[in-house]
């Protein structure tokens, strides 16, 4: 069995991956695909030898790099972690709402507009504090809280006048008033493996923006919630990013479709590279006997 | 019978900058993020063979979780 890691920077995690393949003994070959030139009609040219692989992981920090590579490597028929049609659900908020809301999995409401004017409306129908954030970003750029109408007003402008292309649709999410601290539960093979409880004083409680995380238990309620999220998606290996609304209970927030996972390992006891590694093997596994049956 | 103990063999480069030691416990690969303990500089391997160091880039837009 041959499996390929693709990467942009090889982070903490990617080492840890590749030490969890190497621990299995299992041959994952790393690919930069910085140095990679893509042909759809000769899946062997510009420097990934692809029809070698059984399976690929992603694990590119870029999202551009991902949906590129990830498109290829599905066009040419190998079987991608995450698959591309989960990527696309996690790295936008707007398709996650949609995929969460249809699969029925409880999450905070939103609106969404696509100029200042409707942005306004949409902010006033969630009330106030609202939450803005671009449809596609990440480690909590760009969230902003609204409290009141002036504030509203002001960053419509600004983010009309400024912004990319991109910040014209006005995704508009309610605020839940958590115990600040949001909760992350990492999700293998359909499977809750780990949680984590990450506590800010700010409302952004993101790691990547200071907030500190302790492991936590797997209650029944968080086990069926991420289960139903992660199903919702179709991915492999994902993140789920809970919040708890006191009227509610558990909402899910975010997915995130290439999991940071460094610090933990060693905050929740459980060795998340490793059961990581052991899930792409056994689709690794499926995948090569698939095509052995189509031969 | 007797075992000589060689000293693992040290892989090492040089911070770009502070010029400090800045130590390996296996070959990096391209691309491999790594920080100096002497000044603290997120670091990026731009090449393996010999192991030359950059600085880190900034953070790009579409980059995260
Ligand atoms: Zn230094």
């Amino acid at each position: 069995m041959h499996i390929a890691m693709t990467y942009t920077r090889l982070r903490t995690e990617e080492r840890m991956l590749l030490d969890a393949f190497e621990h299995l003994g299992v041959n994952c070959t790393p690919i930069d695909l910085r140095t990679i030139v893509f042909n759809p009609l000769v899946p062997g040219e510009g420097g990934g030898q692809w029809e070698d692989y059984d399976a690929v992981i992603d694990r590119s920090v870029s999202l551009t790099n991902t949906l590129t590579s990830v498109a290829m490597l599905e066009h040419f028929g190998i079987r991608c972690i995450n698959p591309l049609g989960a990527i696309e659900i996690c790295a936008d908020k707007l398709a996650t709402t949609l995929a969460l809301v249809r699969a029925g999995v409880p999450t905070p409401a939103i609106r969404v507009a696509t100029n200042a004017q409707s942005g306004l409306e949409a902010i006033e129908a969630i009330g106030y504090p609202a939450v803005i954030k671009p449809t596609v970003g990440s480690w909590g750029r760009l969230v902003a809280r609204i409290n009141d109408r002036d504030a509203a007003e002001a960053i419509l402008e600004h983010r009309e006048i400024l912004g990319s292309v991109q910040q014209g649709v006005f995704y508009i999410q309610e605020h839940i008033d958590k115990p600040d601290r949001d909760i992350r539960v990492f999700v293998v093979g359909g499977e809750p493996i780990a949680a984590i409880m990450r506590s800010s004083a700010h409302w952004v409680t993101n790691t990547a923006r200071g907030a500190t995380a302790q492991g936590m238990e797997i209650t029944d309620e968080l086990r069926e919630i991420s289960i139903n999220a992660a199903a919702a998606t179709g991915g492999d290996i994902v993140a789920v990013d809970l919040l708890e609304c006191p009227d509610r209970g558990l909402l899910v927030n975010e997915l995130n479709h290439s999991m940071e996972f460094r610090n933990s390992t060693e905050t929740t006891g459980v060795n998340i590279p490793e059961l990581v590694a052991r899930h792409v093997v056994r689709i690794a596994e499926e995948a090569r006997v698939e095509s052995e049956i189509l031969v | 019978m007797n075992q000589t103990t060689t000293q693992a063999e040290t892989i090492e480069a040089t911070c770009p900058e502070c010029d400090a030691a800045v130590v390996f416990d296996r070959s990096p690969l391209n691309g491999e993020i790594a920080n100096c303990t002497d000044c603290t500089a997120e670091l990026e391997v731009i090449c393996a063979d010999p192991i030359t160091l950059e600085l880190a880039p900034e953070v790009e837009e579409d980059w995260g979780e």
